[in-house]
């Protein structure tokens, strides 16, 4: 089939576009900067708004303005430019406004660096702005992803009326790979419930504030459901050599192809080793993680960060098997060598503790 | 009670019963003698009057009129504290048909929402901003706002407005009346009858003004606030017109009605089949890869390749022709840069695979390739290289502590090998040569297919013929192979 190598952050614009997005608004920064760019040549071609916005706060609140006027609309970003997006986020999640949000995320804190890294996972997985509301996040780990994983976004943001994210790294953004995109572009749709400026849709409203706590209250556990709801619909992962796996990796994004290498690797020394990638960073598959303790002796989670993914893997293993943790940050990613090395460390401590099938009554 | 003649009866705009509302559903939320509810009977009067109450959207910022949309039937998009010309600016943009008006309070829209009026008001949105000023902060109780007159008290200025420490008024519609951006800005004020009627028609010219396209308008109502002032209305109403335009002045500070230009209609969609010609995705524009995989050796090769050099040497350039040769050659392919201010100044590398199995990691920390370019490249990748791997440098001799017996290093001049092809940023096409030469990876032919992708200018694709060639010779010359 046809393929085109071409990098992570313009297959998601391609991706997004083809996925019927006719609306973008973002502020520079790298290394997501590609995306405004790609952005600005394709949409306007594509009889789509391009504008660069004043700041990531504007940007943001003009996706807002086109969400609620019923365009499939986004935006892309990376760390601090997504911290300035959190309380427009919120406001999203509140007026149930669907819209996709990329994230490239590079080295914090504060202005850190450019190079790659996973900090943003708790301002993003865990709904960094204010209130009781969630994003739905995707993790892409290749090319071809960025261009799928923006489609499903869209369809997934409309379909919970929620915002998603696109969360992945500098290096994800920046890679070249090929990619095989649908030969046809999803058509633009009316939404019931938008407010066009149009005799149909005259009465409708988009707001976020209720003043009551009754009604508050009945409107955020409504937005609860809907999370449980995707909780139990929308969870997506690799489980990948995990059938017969002593210890289980668990990583998304680039780390996850570094821990592919590793699974090779691992198993050509003859170490039982397979990989969890999640996909959807939330809803996070807990499920499997709980069916993987059945086998699994340890899990050993890998990323660029001081340790923020390990904590829903914790919180999914609940005590039943050992966490390891390994992590750079700063730029570096690990290399399949010294994570290989770790993972050696590992085995060699957790070799004794490995529970023979079936004897495991939780799951 | 001031008595306002600018009401006759209810527009017919205005919902019958405000149902959105909790109780009291024949009545506004506002206190007696707000502004707020006497602007909303302009901006009522002016949608029955122009005919577009279906085609009005109106954004309710954060406020005392944030429940705008109780009242005006209408779309309604409640919107974050200051961003309403930002939203504003989106739903102009994505329905172009519609009548947009951003309802603000001064802290709303000069305090924190500084920045997104100002950039709205310079690009020209077609939509039609209403700003109460009030000179306070009225929804959260009383505390100062950047129009806060100097000496007024505020629950934030216990003393009075101090100018050492809180700065002047803040005078937006001089501040925006010197962008060339806004068609027309007008100050008007509630203080009497005749202030209204005044407001009245400004109101009705700004929103005409979008109707007619021309781009956009913003009119300033110096508006009583009755309840955080501490005063009845009559005196509220007393005070904008004796002591607020002393500070804001009244008047038109802009009207470009005249000579504004139309704003051009958003160009006609293309036909959604025309999506995949226009990001170049169509299958004519990207390519089908070959059948098989037509490397020169037998053994399904995993060329994890390392290409390191100064900024501007063409390394990214190197590596992407390789994975483009290889993905044309039916090859698993990936390509990884170093990115950022490193390929301004100082090093630049990027990681190539090319593979007949799927790619597991695109970062490659154990090259079997390594094309260095320079010598500290050299350096530090060097280590790295795999047992039995390929080392291409860029240079004329390795230096005594910078040598390796396990893999085959290859050393040539490919940057001055260039220089005398009369171009000296071809060195790393050269040293593309010499690895096709030497190893045998890549076909001639699915080279040059890359070659006339990545480089546009006929001038650049004669300079890399003679480069590659060159590069083939210096490989073929002499020993090749210095250890
Ligand atoms: C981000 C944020 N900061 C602060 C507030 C609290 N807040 C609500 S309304 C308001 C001031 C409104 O004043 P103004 O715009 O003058 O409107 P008025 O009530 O006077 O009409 C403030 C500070 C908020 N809602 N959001
Ligand atoms: S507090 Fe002031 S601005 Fe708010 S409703 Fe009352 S009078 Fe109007
Ligand atoms: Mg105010």
């Amino acid at each position: 089939m046809a393929k085109q190598l071409i990098k992570g952050n313009e297959a998601i614009v391609k991706g997004a576009i083809l996925a019927g997005c006719r609306a973008f608004y973002g502020y520079p920064i790298t290394p997501a900067s590609e995306i405004a760019e790609a952005a600005a040549f394709y949409f306007p071609q594509a009889g789509g708004v391009f504008l660069q916005a004043e700041s990531e706060v504007a940007a943001i609140n003009m996706v807002y303005g086109a969400a609620a006027a019923g365009v499939r609309v986004m935006t892309g970003s990376s760390g601090p430019g997504i911290s300035l997006m959190q309380e427009g986020i919120s406001y999203l999640a509140g007026a149930e406004l669907p819209c996709v949000v990329a994230d490239i995320m590079r080295g914090g804190p504060g202005l850190g660096n450019i190079a790659p890294e996973q900090g943003d996972y708790h301002q993003v997985v865990k709904g960094g702005g204010h209130g009781n509301y969630r994003t739905l996040v995707l993790a892409p780990s290749s090319v071809q992803e960025m261009a799928d994983l923006t489609h499903l976004a869209f369809e997934l943001a409309e379909e919970y009326r929620n915002p998603v994210v696109v969360l992945a790294d500098g290096y994800i953004g920046q890679m070249m790979e090929p990619v095989e995109f649908p030969a046809e572009a999803a058509a633009p749709h009316r939404l019931s419930w938008a407010v066009e400026g149009t005799a149909e849709t005259r009465h409708n409203l988009i707001t976020s504030i209720l003043l009551e706590p009754d009604l508050l209250e009945a409107h955020v556990r409504a937005l609860e459901a809907k999370y449980r709801r995707a909780e139990r619909e929308a969870v997506r992962f690799e489980s990948w050599r995990t059938e017969d796996a002593e210890i289980v990796l668990v990583g998304y994004g680039i780390v996850a192809r570094v821990l592919k290498a590793v699974v090779e690797q691992a198993r050509a020394r003859g170490l039982a080793v397979g990989l969890l990638r999640p996909i959807t960073l939330y809803p996070f598959p807990v499920a499997e993680v709980r069916r993987l303790c059945r086998r699994a002796a340890a899990f050993l989670v890998v990323e660029m960060s001081t340790g923020q993914l390990v904590e829903d893997v914790r919180l999914a293993v609940e005590g039943r098997r050992p966490v390891e943790f390994y992590s750079r940050t700063g730029g570096n990613v690990p290399s399949a060598e010294e994570t290989l090395d770790f993972v050696q460390e590992t085995a060699d401590r957790h070799s004794q503790m490995a529970v023979p099938e079936g004897q495991l009554a939780y799951g | 009670m001031a008595s306002y003649t600018v009401a006759h009866g209810k527009a017919k705009c205005f919902y019958d019963h405000y149902e959105r509302k909790a109780d009291l559903q024949h009545q506004t939320h506002y206190c007696p003698g707000c502004g707020h509810g006497i602007v909303h009977k302009l901006i009522a009067g002016t949608i029955d009057a122009l005919g577009i109450q279906d085609r009005t959207v109106l954004i309710s910022p954060v406020g005392c009129s944030v429940f705008a949309y109780y009242y005006l039937d209408v779309g309604n998009i409640q919107v974050a504290h200051g961003r309403a010309p930002a939203v504003a600016t989106a739903v102009k943009r994505s329905r172009p048909e519609s009548i947009v008006i951003s309802y603000q309070g001064d802290g709303d829209l000069a305090a924190i929402g500084t920045a997104e009026i100002v950039h709205a008001a310079n690009r020209g949105e077609n939509f039609t901003v209403i700003f109460i000023n009030n000179a306070i902060y009225g929804m959260t109780g009383g505390q100062m706002a950047p129009t806060t007159l100097l000496g007024q008290k505020s629950t934030t200025t216990p003393f009075g407005r101090n100018v050492w420490n809180e700065g002047y008024p803040l005078k937006v519609c001089e501040l925006l009346a010197s962008l060339t951006g806004p068609v027309y800005i007008e100050r008007v004020a509630l203080g009497d009858n005749k202030q209204i009627m005044r407001a009245q028609r400004a109101v009705r010219r700004a929103i005409e003004i979008q109707t007619q396209g021309l781009g956009f308008s913003l009119v300033e109502i110096l508006s009583p606030c009755p309840t955080i002032w501490k005063m009845n209305p009559v005196e509220a109403q007393h005070w904008v017109k004796e002591e607020m335009t002393k500070t804001f002045p009244l008047g038109v500070f802009r009207d470009r009605t005249k000579e504004a230009e139309r704003r051009p209609a958003p160009a006609h969609a293309p036909p959604l089949a025309e999506i995949p010609r226009i990001l170049g995705i169509a299958n004519g524009a990207s390519r089908r890869a070959a059948a098989a995989a037509p490397l020169n050796d037998a053994e399904p090769r995993d060329l994890r390749i390392k290409v390191a050099g100064f900024g501007g040497q063409g390394v990214l350039l190197l590596g992407q022709v390789l994975a483009e040769a290889g993905l044309d050659a039916g090859l698993e392919v990936s390509w990884l840069p170093s990115y950022g201010p490193e390929m301004r100044s100082g090093t630049s590398n990027c990681h190539v695979r090319l593979s007949a199995r799927p790619i597991d990691s695109p970062l490659v920390s154990r090259p079997n390739v390594l094309l260095a370019l320079n010598e500290p490249s050299l350096r530090k990748f060097l280590p790295t290289v795999e047992p039995g791997g390929w080392v291409f440098y860029n240079g004329t001799a390795l230096a005594e502590d910078c040598h390796r017996e396990d893999v085959q290093i290859l050393v040539r001049p490919f940057t001055k090998m260039a220089d005398e092809l009369g171009e000296t940023r071809a060195g790393n096409i050269v040293m593309l040569g010499a690895l096709l030469e030497s190893t045998g990876v890549l076909s001639e032919q699915h080279v040059n297919g890359a070659l006339r992708r990545l480089v546009k200018s006929e001038r650049w694709l004669e300079i890399n013929r003679l480069a590659l060639a060159a590069g083939r010779e210096a490989a073929r010359k002499g020993n090749g192979h210095e250890k």
